[in-house]
């Protein structure tokens, strides 16, 4: 479990993040936000390259001002596109294996490995300085995987990915949740961000705004009724059914007029009337799904935007 | 995908279990090689190696030529040449600046590259971490600049080989000189090393604290005895084989005796390093406003 306690952070008088606190359990975890929200402040945090204003920070038991212990359970991908002058990216990995105080051949067996991983054997023995924006993407995530850590912390670990090699990653991330770690991913890319997540905190202006599963958080978003499209034969019809409901607040027909937007502030109790209505016979109903329950919609009705940085 | 099961650090209760000092000097082995491929093999180590070689070049040009005359085989007014030499040119110069070279960038060089986050990311002491940058810096520093004193010497006196040059350095006070000199090259490389490398850490711009400690040591000579003391320039006057007049100007001050110049330069840099690794304990790594 990652724990902030209290946590608040100031940059001399200008707020980075402010009374954080939160219990970040195994698996993948989204922090989402637009610039400036406080995503890598809150990396940054959790990994002690920034020390907190005020409250603590626990990763695994482990205060973040302990690098030595912290660092043999924790690994960082941060955004920081830039690398020690003149080493190829195999020397690069194996040389900070070896900082970390593994042996030669120890190091040199977990360099192939990650390499291996993020799909970089190939140009592993040229100079990183060589390398596409894309492939440094890449080696920075072999290095914070090189030593198979169970905390790894990714701040936009997508950004200069193409699709490909971005299928690729968020397969790799998937694979690693899999096996227990921790995933801690900063990413402006929500629909993606929406499929790999197995929950989200959303950050706004240095504070949490929300924390949870996708579906969790839009459920208890209560002033914003969630929008569902109901195609069907007898639009209208259904429209008038529903619309004397107390908690359906909206019914639009859709412009093609063959589907039906209705905005309720309980969706369990419209999905209930709608059961009800096709048992009666009274509309032929072809499908329901909900139109604003995703990431995206949660991210624009709590912040504001169409996406965050 | 596990954590880690190397035989290496403490991970509960670091307090009662012994030291580990196996990982920490395989730390410091791997941090050293690593500064050194980094920092004194590539493309940009060029200038510094020019700076060592620019009191060698002159006398290497002057090798080949016997002096003419027969007082050329007064070899006190040798001594004092190269003492001069060595002073001016050699301990306040090249190895004052190559130092600060060196030890300034160990740390301010990766903030500067925005890559001193991958050591902060790395499960090590950040006490071990300056341990291992100084030593790449203070080995790099001995090499180079003790090489230089050497070479410089054995120059001088080359007009002279076999004969005169062979006697001085076998049978006469010659290869004291050159031990001594080397050693306080090597002394003066531990204490500017620490002091820069503390500077690198607490100013954003090293150059302006690096300008007024040099003016602070060439002006040592005409300080009162009290404060010549704080300084590095008088400890290593106070060793040098062969005491060179500083002028009519200058305020006279006992030398230190060797025994308490020596442990006084170590002590003080000691001293500066625990300063250092209090500064990297508590350091964060933002570097928009380094």
């Amino acid at each position: 479990m990652i724990i902030f306690d209290d946590v608040s952070k100031f940059y001399g008088e200008i707020l980075g993040v402010n009374r954080v606190n939160l219990h970040i359990a195994p698996g993948i975890t989204s922090l989402v936000g637009p610039n400036g929200a406080g995503k890598s402040t809150l990396m940054n945090l959790m990994t002690g390259l920034l020390r907190p204003s005020r409250g603590h920070i626990t990763v695994l038991g482990i205060p973040t001002d302990q690098p030595e212990r912290l660092f043999r359970k924790l690994g960082y991908c941060t955004q920081f596109d830039s690398f020690p002058r003149g080493l190829t990216g195999r020397e690069f990995i194996r040389s900070f294996l070896l900082v970390h105080g593994y042996d030669r051949k120890k190091a040199n067996s977990l360099t192939e490995i990650a390499l291996e991983r993020v799909s970089l054997l190939d140009a592993a023995n040229r100079k990183i300085a060589g390398y596409s924006k894309g492939m440094r993407q890449r080696i920075r995530l072999a290095q914070a995987i090189a030593h198979q850590p169970v905390v790894l912390i990714l701040d936009e670990p997508l950004n200069g990915l193409d699709p490909m090699v971005r299928a690729e990653t968020i397969a790799l991330f998937r694979k690693l949740a899999a096996e227990g770690l921790h995933l801690i991913i900063s990413s402006h890319i929500l629909h993606e961000v929406d499929v790999m997540s197995d929950r989200v905190i959303l950050l706004n202006n240095g504070y949490v705004v929300a924390e949870g599963n996708v579906h969790g958080v839009r459920d208890e978003m209560e002033e914003h009724p969630m929008q569902i499209l109901i195609r069907c034969d007898k639009p209208s019809q259904l429209a008038a059914r529903v619309f004397d409901k107390d908690h359906v607040v909206e019914a639009r027909l859709h412009d093609d007029r063959l589907g039906l937007f209705v905005r309720t502030r309980d969706a369990d109790r419209f999905y209930l009337l709608l059961n009800q209505v096709v048992a009666e016979g009274e509309v032929n109903i072809e499908s329901v799904a909900p139109v604003d329950d995703d990431l995206s919609a949660v991210y624009q009705y709590l912040i504001g935007s169409e996406g965050g940085g | 995908m596990t954590s880690s099961t190397v035989d290496i650090a403490p991970t509960k209760t670091a307090d009662k279990q012994p030291l580990p000092w196996s990982l920490w000097f395989r730390q410091i082995r791997a941090i050293f090689r690593l500064e050194i491929e980094k920092n004194f093999l590539g493309r940009r180590s060029i200038l510094l190696y020019l700076l060592a070689l620019i009191p060698v070049v002159p006398l290497l040009m002057l090798a080949p030529f016997t002096p003419p005359g027969r007082e050329w085989r007064d070899f006190t007014q040798y001594n004092m040449i190269f003492a001069i030499y060595y002073g001016g040119l050699i301990l306040r110069t090249v190895v004052f600046f190559g130092c600060a070279w060196i030890f300034m960038n160990l740390f301010r060089g990766d903030i500067i590259d925005r890559s001193l986050h991958f050591y902060f990311l790395s499960p090590v002491r950040r006490e071990v971490l300056v341990i291992g940058k100084y030593f790449s810096g203070l080995v790099t520093s001995i090499i180079l600049f003790t090489a230089t004193t050497i070479i410089a010497m054995l120059l001088l006196y080359l007009p002279h080989f076999p004969s005169e040059s062979s006697r001085f350095f076998f049978d006469g006070a010659g290869m004291g000189q050159l031990l001594t000199y080397a050693g306080v090259t090597m002394l003066a490389c531990i204490g500017y090393g620490a002091f820069f490398l503390v500077v690198g850490l607490f100013f954003r711009n090293p150059i302006i604290p690096a300008i007024v400690l040099y003016g602070w040591e060439w002006l040592n000579f005409l300080l009162p005895p009290l404060l010549k003391k704080i300084s590095v320039i008088h400890y290593l006057n106070s060793l040098a084989p062969v005491p060179v007049s500083e002028g009519p100007f200058a305020v006279v001050a006992e030398p230190t005796p060797a025994w308490i110049a020596v442990p006084s330069l170590v002590i003080v840099t000691v001293i500066v390093l625990i300063i250092a690794a209090y500064r990297i304990r508590h350091m964060e790594v933002r570097y928009g406003s380094d």
